[in-house]
């Protein structure tokens, strides 16, 4: 216990040196939000990787898998193939066009107004919901990570959010760039010594792996023995509705990463579109190599903790660092518990930059000063506070919803409402000339309250629980659900892109907007007038 | 430093001509015909190939649940397909865009060129 602590605060301590040592380099606006354009292909390329690796990723993912099979391991090749969208769409025409935020582009050739207040309410919704499923998994995770040391839930809660404020409010992107890479370096290095562990244990024969993983022993609620292959698909989506849950998902992850804000601000961040280019491949590569390597982790658990040792001990979230005691006894189990609160750490950061520079530059800047700073530094003193007021607030909810709290599909909806609301407006943004002001803030209601209604009426809230669930793990409505589906995005992006769609054509054609659309395909594609990288 | 917003409108005018300049471009228009050549096959090919696997899963299990390697099946092998198909496409995607670069460089240079001719 005390090994994890002192991990805990090793951590602690060497990212609040690279904060002060960033605040001293974050004295402009570019500095602030795009830490000058400077940061390199390779550790843009490990920051993206990090900031998509969450501790649901780590946490989650190896849980998913250790207690449902194949089935969980269905996110992780959604999760890597998602990038494509990213490389092949939308990372360099962003990069090109845009200058700190999505909404750049989308504003580019549009009425700025209506679809910059759009936008922003889509990212800082988007960013604050992810960020309270963060905030609830971190204050239960370490509160369980550190039992014995008298954290309660609320200190953790509060510790992870005063310190992502701290990160944010004077280190900007420059100190959550680095923090990001140097987490994700350690998660991809503990996630290649636990698998190593993992298959050592099995003598390094992936025939005696997967013949384990094809019979894992555990026990159902009413107390009988199952052995079941975990190879085998539908452990989790079960009919009637499984298939379509799981093509529902695999669409929220194809179409909604592409849309992430936390993700695409980071092309902000290099020099231009060819280095933006190198950094996605770069966190394929790490991205793919790090799902793949949950396929150890989740089978590893299932086989050699077990499904009931670890619902017994803190859940399917404790796998990884459960699965690290069982192989490398305390101090491993400390080493993989220092990760894991260093990913909550360095992803609530990444969510906290993104939401309050949506603000500042989006809300403050763009709409109520019309595009103007009246005073020098004021965009950045504005998001200085809208990261701590985003900070404090997001502490708020997570104390009061509590550690049990039901908040996974907070993610769901996030990654819904990104490629329900953000992706078609950019994608026609950038290919579609007839595209209008109308079709965009239409597109982006559309998505938005499409992705919140089937969420709010799916099974995530709506569903009669037995009566021995807790009372705080609960849902909210306890009720059959009206929408069968757990991940909204089979039906909520047809009715993105159909609002966006019907919005343009039932609305008058943008003349001056279609011959800036000329401009924007050039930047876009060539990079000409770009925002440069800041010279030392 | 972005170009700062020109109050003079004829400045302006002139600026979006040289964006329609850049867009009448042969070299533009090869760069755009060239990324349409490899982008939309490619995001035709990475999403058919992608949800065939959940599709395959949830409407084909038995199939899928076929035991081809070892213990190791279907599903499984096809799922691990899929990264490296994605690392493919990727290093694929890569290798194309070089081209697009240079199509992007002589644009460029024929734009200050233009430029420099101050017409």
């Amino acid at each position: 216990m005390t090994t994890t602590l002192v991990l805990f605060l090793a951590f602690i301590a060497i990212t609040l040196g690279i904060t002060a040592w960033a605040a001293k380099r974050s004295g402009s606006t570019a500095s602030y939000f795009a830490a000058n354009r400077r940061i390199s292909a390779w550790q843009n390329g490990v920051a993206v990787a990090g900031d998509y690796m969450s501790a649901a990723s780590f946490l989650g993912i190896a849980g998913l898998i250790a207690f449902f099979g194949y089935d969980g391991f269905m996110y992780s090749v959604g999760w890597l193939v998602a990038y494509l969208t990213v490389l092949l769409i939308v990372a360099e025409p962003l990069r090109n066009a845009g200058k700190y935020t999505m909404a750049d582009v989308l504003a580019y050739r549009l009425h700025p107004r209506p679809v910059r207040a759009m936008a922003s309410l889509s990212t800082i919704t988007v960013s604050t919901f992810y960020m309270i499923a963060q905030m609830v998994g971190a204050g239960a995770l370490v509160a369980l990570l550190l039992k014995g040391s008298g954290i309660s839930f609320t200190t953790a809660v509060v510790g992870v959010g005063l310190l992502m404020i701290v990160y944010v409010v004077f280190g900007g992107m420059i100190a959550t760039t680095w923090v990001q890479i140097i987490k994700a370096i350690l998660l991809i290095t503990g996630t290649i010594l636990l698998s190593f562990l993992v298959m050592a244990h099995f003598g390094f024969s992936f025939g005696a792996f997967f013949s384990a993983v094809t019979q894992v022993h555990y026990h159902l609620p009413d107390g009988t023995e199952v052995v079941k292959d975990f190879l085998t698909p539908g452990l989790r989506y079960k009919p009637p509705y499984g298939a379509l849950d799981l093509i529902s998902l695999g669409m929220a992850l194809i179409f909604g990463t592409a849309g992430l804000p936390h993700i695409l601000v980071r092309f902000y961040t290099v020099p231009d579109a060819k280095t933006a280019r190198f950094s996605v491949v770069w966190a394929m590569v790490l991205i793919g190599g790090f799902y793949i390597m949950t396929t150890f982790l989740g089978f590893g658990a299932a086989t050699i903790v077990g499904r009931d040792y670890i619902a017994k001990n803190g859940g399917n979230n404790m796998s990884a660092p459960l699965l690290a005691n069982a192989l490398g006894g305390s101090i491993f189990f400390a080493f993989i518990s220092a990760i894991a609160f260093a990913t909550i750490l360095a992803v609530v950061a990444g969510l906290t930059i993104t939401a309050s520079t949506s603000f500042a530059h989006d809300v403050w800047t763009n709409i109520i000063r019309h595009g103007q700073e009246h005073n020098p530094g004021e965009e950045r003193r504005v998001a200085r506070i809208a990261a701590f007021v985003v900070g404090a607030i997001s502490i708020a909810i997570a104390i009061v919803l509590g550690p049990t709290a039901n908040v996974a599909f907070l993610v769901a909806l996030a990654f819904a409402v990104a490629a329900s609301a953000n992706l078609p407006v950019i994608l026609f943004s950038i290919f579609w000339r007839r595209f209008n002001t109308t079709g965009a803030v239409m597109g982006l209601a559309a998505g938005l309250l499409a992705s919140i209604v089937l969420i709010f009426i799916g099974p995530s809230i709506m569903t009669v629980d037995s009566p021995n669930v807790a009372p705080a793990a609960r849902h909210m409505i306890q009720h059959a659900p009206i929408f069968p589906l757990e991940n909204p995005g089979m039906l909520s992006i047809p009715i993105g892109f159909i609002g966006a769609i019907l919005g343009t054509l039932l609305s008058k054609p943008d003349l001056a907007g279609e011959e800036k659309f000329v401009e924007l395909q050039v930047r876009a594609n060539t990079g000409l007038g770009a925002e440069k990288a800041v010279a030392h | 430093m972005p170009a700062p917003a020109n109050p003079d409108p004829r400045a302006a005018r002139q600026e979006i001509s040289v964006w329609d300049r850049v867009a009448q471009m042969d070299d533009f228009k090869k760069l755009l015909a060239a990324r349409k050549a490899f982008v939309i096959p490619a995001t035709i090919f990475f999403v058919v190939y992608y949800f065939a696997l959940p599709i395959s899963v949830g409407y084909f299990p038995a199939f899928m649940q076929r035991k081809i390697w070892g213990p190791v099946n279907i599903a499984y092998l096809f799922a691990l397909s899929q990264f490296l198909v994605a690392w493919l496409i990727a290093y694929l995607y890569v290798r194309a865009a070089r081209r697009f670069d240079a199509y992007g460089e002589t644009v460029s240079k024929d734009l200050e060129h233009i430029v420099a001719k101050g017409n």
